[in-house]
């Protein structure tokens, strides 16, 4: 069953949210990628306000193509997450509670998560038409010069992710794997960490 | 000879460009159905529901938001005379595509500099003289999710046929979940460094499940394409059977010392559309 969330998270919620769980998010979420995470790793280092309250804060990997007139949005899926793993930390340890992208993360990522408390969602990569569905507006709060990656405020309604990895350390992209093995193709999952065999 | 205005050029190209955006080929949709049926695992099913859902919402947004760099591939008749320049020509087809088809800016002028164009262009052009006098014009709008995982090896003439099935899946685990699967594989095999690339890239415009001519490399894909979906990866990685969709296999011949072999990934969002003019 999936569970129905709100954004911006609290350390209740996010805490039991498990790797593998289908999810539902409403609420206020902020879209970032690698050039606005580095602008806001700079602030953070100078000491200085975020341009959007990170306590709690969910933010969405996502550069979308430009709104047509009268709609909120063009597509809006996500991009490859492993690019913002530099910055993720820094972020995360101000308080930010989700990231939803696609893709892998480092182990440092993981590791400041289960220490915070935070979870990283997938939203399916591809399905930038089927996601804008999901934003009833959106608002910019900075970076206008950086165009589709400026930082913008989106209010979503019932955004289908899934919990890849949850504040425990589980990972989906290790776990859903190695259940489908074993279930469908009876081979060891060891086997296919390392790498498929000729 | 037949005369044809570069302006000919600019609005196919345009009108290429938001289709190729908009509309998945047919083949695709196919693939991604047929691949529906046969996926056992419920996780996997509900993402396939999804892409297929995202496929058909159609009319005028992008199917994806990384609308790509735009890459043209143009088969020119020798026997045609174009007037006006080729290059501007397909340059301001990209540019009105990607503006009035409010398809997203990706490209930055410098690779190091990084600041954005500002209307997608340039394109990354092809051209290939042929026999004729028509020009066939086919845009590839190519994401960099998936751009990002392909690789290229040189690989020694020793290594042979087990070095590049070993290349190919090492390529693909790697990738894991980052590329967006299911995806489309296109191989090159041969040519020098930057051919063998290019055929990488060509492969990935056949029609989906379509076959090398040669019976050998044909069994090849059929064999990848088994290994890969035996990975267990899954649609975005979250484990089942559909991993790719297609292997395409490219060759060309090669020097006596080498073995080049490239491998260009794309996501289940196979976009390339052609017009003959």
């Amino acid at each position: 069953m999936a569970k129905y969330i709100t954004a911006p998270l609290t350390l209740e919620v996010s805490r039991t949210l498990r790797a593998g769980e289908s999810v539902y998010l409403t609420g206020t979420i902020y879209t970032a990628r690698d050039a606005a995470h580095k602008r806001l790793c700079d602030l953070a280092a100078k000491g200085e306000p975020l341009p959007f309250p990170i306590e709690g804060s969910v933010i969405y990997y996502v550069g979308p193509t430009p709104a047509r007139p009268g709609r909120p949005i063009g597509a809006a899926g996500p991009t490859t997450s492993y690019r913002m793993d530099a910055y993720a930390p820094t972020l995360l340890r101000l308080g930010e509670l989700g990231m939803i992208g696609k893709g892998k993360r480092s182990q440092e990522v993981v590791d400041v998560m289960k220490a915070t408390g935070a979870v990283y969602f997938g939203a399916i990569g591809g399905a930038g038409a089927l996601l804008a569905q999901c934003v009833k507006s959106a608002r910019l709060v900075c970076y206008e010069d950086l165009g589709a990656e400026a930082i913008r405020e989106l209010k979503v309604e019932n955004m289908p992710l899934t919990v890849v990895i949850d504040s425990l350390g589980n990972n989906l992209y290790e776990t859903g794997r190695a259940d489908y093995l074993r279930q469908y193709v009876h081979k060891n999952p060891m086997d296919a960490q390392a790498g498929p065999q000729l | 000879m037949r005369e044809l205005s570069a302006n000919a050029i600019t609005e196919t190209v345009a009108r290429l460009c938001i289709t190729a955006n908009t509309l998945l080929p047919q083949d695709v949709k196919d693939a991604i159905t047929a691949a529906r049926r046969s996926e056992p695992w419920p996780v996997a099913q509900e993402v396939l529901d999804r892409i297929i859902e995202n496929d058909s919402i159609g009319g005028d947004i992008p199917i994806c938001q990384d609308t790509g760099m735009a890459c043209v591939f143009l088969e020119v008749g020798q026997e045609i005379h174009i007037i006006g320049d080729l290059s501007q020509a397909v340059d301001e087809g990209v540019r009105r595509g990607y503006t009035e088809g409010y398809l997203r800016k990706s490209v930055v002028a410098d690779p190091l500099d990084r600041v954005n164009t500002g209307d997608n262009t340039p394109a990354m052009l092809y051209t290939r003289l042929v026999p004729g006098n028509q020009v066939k014009i086919t845009v590839a709008p190519k994401g960099f999710g998936s751009e990002n995982m392909s690789r290229i090896a040189m690989l020694k003439p020793s290594d042979g046929l087990a070095g590049v099935k070993a290349f190919v899946l090492d390529t693909v685990e790697q990738a894991g979940p980052n590329p967006c699967p299911p995806i489309v594989v296109g191989v090159g095999i041969g040519g020098t460094f930057d051919k063998c690339a290019l055929l990488a890239k060509q492969a990935l415009l056949r029609e989906i499940g379509s076959h090398h001519p040669k019976a050998f490399y044909a069994a090849l894909e059929e064999e990848l394409l088994e290994k890969i979906n035996d990975t267990g990866i899954g649609p975005q990685g979250f484990g089942g059977k559909t991993t790719a969709l297609a292997v395409h296999i490219e060759t060309l011949p090669t020097h006596i010392a080498g073995l080049p072999c490239a491998v260009n990934i794309n996501c289940h969002v196979a976009r390339h559309v052609s017009e003959v003019l």
